[in-house]
């Protein structure tokens, strides 16, 4: 009875959701072609910059001033080249253009979309990267690294967890992801509580539709038996189903939470923090610390571990296997939510948000091991310092593909991951 | 509501060059997953280093269109091999795992505006199929039956499409019939059996994989061909699992089953495509409810759906047999 009437509210909660967001949304990306962007420096936005777009080598199409979020658009009549150019005499006294050479980008509109066009600039211009070496950088690498590990370990935990204890390659656990940030969002900005209960009730949510997952949908595959491989596509599809539902739902563009998006960075020596990163951070050690004491002392840990190792042994020593791997499920999705409102608040809420960064999960996952929680947190830390050092040998948009690549090096030298049990592998 | 657009759009796409692209990566897919129990999830990849093999050879090193065309087809072969060697050895779901990491590290590198002068960057490549149309043996004009008609730039790429179609089948016909199709089929159903008879499983599984995969480049060429451009984001993952489910839809490890599944498929998207957009401006789908730009995530709603469905209910797709399909772990 009690079952029945959680899994009654979540439902609820999950539909009343899917309605809200639907009635707030969409509608906002019409007409036609155009350019755009957003202007930071340092983090804070830049107001009142003007920006042109002319044809290239042709007339002027029009111009416009950023506004006090930084953000300028300019709609152009059709697809094709176009020259943007800032005017520097309009930015603020002591900022800049960190490569004074692109005043004016030249890009391609392809007929139907919206371009976004990044100038880069910088509090003292030119000069704020020269003065600083390539190794000045590494102590806030290494810290933005370790934030960003921490981030893909809550979503690589569930997503270990359930492998462990059902076999499972969820490729769906980035849509938990994405679910916990843009539950925050409906909840922060549509609903317009404060981000910190919206953030909770997120998380809620996630939880409930983790739950459910299980219990009306792989439980019954689990059931059927239906094969792993099979599962493994029936995830895929799911993955495609959820993602596009969230498209529907929010649109295609990125936004933000209306709380704590533009705070001041502190200093502690050559690292600079913003305090809502740091208060993010201690939820994720928080979090991590807890489902490790939780795994190792208590009776439910251990039935997990016990259920991870041999499922048929498990039960037959009396452990209720469906229990725990639907807490699994729970737990798993839960903290998935937490992983996606922390990753929203450091770049943007986004439907496709989770998706990006699946590879990244499992990734840190099989580095560490599949099916071991511990793994999958030294993993995924390993897998964050790599995606921000990197940064200094390898172009920014590339940073991604050292992190991937080093996963297939891994599984060169040692399949099992760091810490996982070596084991024939066909 | 305008019946003869809907239809007529729907047949075009069934028959269109969507569908070829689909049905070779699909063979290729095919060969892979249907008949040698192989999970590749980075066909994207293959078509990519096909098209981008082709577009940098004409475009940015100013090549000959044939031999840029080998450059393509050696790169599919050359990206099967880096990717096999690490990955062949292990279980099924982490070599799902590394091709899919590997198409996504090929999609971003290309992708990087450090590397614009080669690959063009996010804009891609232009300007590289001039060779190939001009050979092109149709004079201007449109050719079709009744409202089923195409322009002589798509009838050309189209007959090439189809004719590379035929030919990969008939090749797949063929080598699945011979021994070596056999072994591959045995290495799908019992490794460690086909082990234990003295074959080298790793090197029967690299072949499939490498022949998947330059089958995959010829659907690149043919994109290329079709748009006139490669694009990095054309090559995103939802490609490849599109080409999955054309694969199960038509019934894996059957010869023929890409060919229907992508005919099926692109029929069905085409229709729903066309049917919502004509609702919504006809008025029948209030603009609360769904505008055009939703019904494009439409379509891939309903792709994955169909995938999970056919998955849980129906394995074997239309021509299937049910016993044949590698969907268990091991």
């Amino acid at each position: 009875m009690r079952k029945a009437a959680i899994a009654l509210t979540a439902f609820l909660g999950g539909l009343l959701i899917v309605l809200c967001l639907g009635a707030g949304t969409a509608s906002a990306q019409e007409g036609g072609e155009a350019v755009q962007g957003t202007l930071v420096s340092a983090g804070q936005p830049v107001a009142n910059v003007k920006i042109d777009v002319k044809v290239e080598g042709g007339v002027a199409v029009g111009s416009a001033v950023s506004d006090d979020k930084g953000k300028w658009r300019v709609d152009v009549p059709s697809g094709g080249r176009y020259e943007i150019s800032l005017d520097t005499a309009t930015l603020p006294e002591g900022v800049g253009l960190i490569n004074p050479d692109q005043q004016t980008l030249r890009v391609q509109v392809f007929s139907g979309n919206v371009r976004t066009v990044l100038f880069r600039i910088a509090p003292g211009g030119a000069a704020s990267e020269k003065s600083e070496s390539k190794w000045d950088r590494v102590p806030q690498l290494v810290f933005d690294g370790i934030n960003f590990g921490l981030i893909i370990a809550l979503a690589a935990l569930g997503l270990s967890l359930i492998y462990g204890t059902t076999g499972l390659t969820n490729f769906a656990h980035g849509e938990l992801v994405t679910l916990g940030a843009l539950g925050a969002y409906y909840f922060n900005v549509t609903v317009g509580l404060n981000l910190i209960p919206a953030a909770i009730l997120a998380v809620v949510v996630a939880g409930a539709f983790g739950y459910l997952q299980d219990r009306f949908f792989w439980g019954w595959l689990r059931r059927r038996g239906t094969g792993l491989i099979a599962m493994m596509i029936v995830s895929i599809g799911l993955a495609l189903v959820l993602r596009h539902l969230y498209l529907y739902l929010f649109g295609g563009q990125s936004r933000q939470y209306s709380d704590y998006t533009i705070q001041a960075g502190l200093d502690f020596g050559p690292v600079n923090v913003t305090p809502a990163t740091l208060f993010g951070m201690a939820i994720e050690i928080v979090i991590i610390v807890a489902v490790g004491i939780a795994l190792l002392r208590t009776r439910l840990g251990k039935a997990t571990r016990a259920v991870a190792d041999n499922p048929s042994l498990a039960a037959s020593s009396g452990i209720d296997v469906e229990r725990v791997i639907r807490i699994v499920w729970t737990v798993g999705a839960a903290i998935a939510g937490v992983a996606g409102i922390l990753l929203a608040m450091q770049q943007s809420v986004n439907y496709q948000m989770g998706f990006q960064i699946l590879l990244l999960v499992f990734a840190g996952v099989i580095l560490g091991g599949l099916g071991t929680a511990f793994g999958a947190l030294v993993g995924s830390l390993i897998v964050g310092l790599m995606i921000q050092l990197s940064t200094l040998f390898i172009p920014e948009e590339m940073k991604n593909v050292g992190a991937l690549l080093v996963l297939i090096i891994v599984l060169l030298i040692r399949p099992q991951g760091i810490l996982g049990r070596a084991e024939r592998v066909g | 509501m305008n019946w003869d657009t809907i239809f007529s759009v729907s047949v075009e796409s069934a028959i269109g060059t969507s569908a070829v692209i689909y049905t070779l990566a699909a063979i290729g897919i095919n060969v892979q997953f249907g008949y040698t129990g192989l999970l590749n999830f980075g066909q994207a990849a293959f078509m990519a280093v096909g098209a981008y093999g082709l577009a940098i050879g004409v475009a940015t090193w100013g090549l000959n269109f044939w031999l840029s065309v080998g450059i393509g087809l050696a790169a599919a072969v050359a990206l099967a091999l880096i990717l096999g060697v690490p990955t062949l050895r292990l279980r099924a779901d982490y070599l799902a795992i590394v091709t899919i990491a590997a198409a996504e590290i090929f999609r971003i590198t290309v992708r990087t505006s450090n590397y614009r002068d080669v690959t063009g960057g996010t804009d891609g490549l232009q300007q590289f199929s001039g060779a190939f149309f001009d050979i092109n043996p149709y004079g201007r004009g449109q050719y079709g039956v009744g409202p089923v008609s195409f322009d002589e730039r798509t009838m050309w790429v189209l007959t090439v499409g189809w004719i590379l179609v035929a030919l990969c089948c008939l090749l797949v016909y063929l080598l699945m019939r011979s021994p070596w199709g056999r072994v591959l089929k045995a290495i799908r159903e019992d490794e460690d059996a086909v082990r234990s008879l003295g074959k080298n499983v790793f090197s029967y599984k690299m072949q499939s994989l490498i022949l998947g995969g330059v089958i995959g480049a010829l659907a690149g060429f043919i994109f290329a061909l079709s748009t006139g451009s490669v694009l990095p984001d054309s090559y995103a993952p939802e490609v490849t699992f599109f080409a999955y489910t054309i694969v199960i839809l038509g019934g894996a490890a059957r010869v023929l089953g890409p060919v229907v599944g992508a005919v099926i498929f692109w029929l069905f998207i085409q229709f729903s495509d066309q049917l919502l957009r004509q609702a919504i401006s006809a008025g029948y789908i209030p603009n609360s409810v769904m505008d055009t730009t939703q019904v494009g995530a439409v379509r891939f709603i309903l792709v994955g759906l169909g995938l999970m469905l056919l998955i849980i209910f129906r394995p074997q797709g239309i021509f299937g047999d049910k016993r044949e399909i590698a969907l268990d772990a091991r």
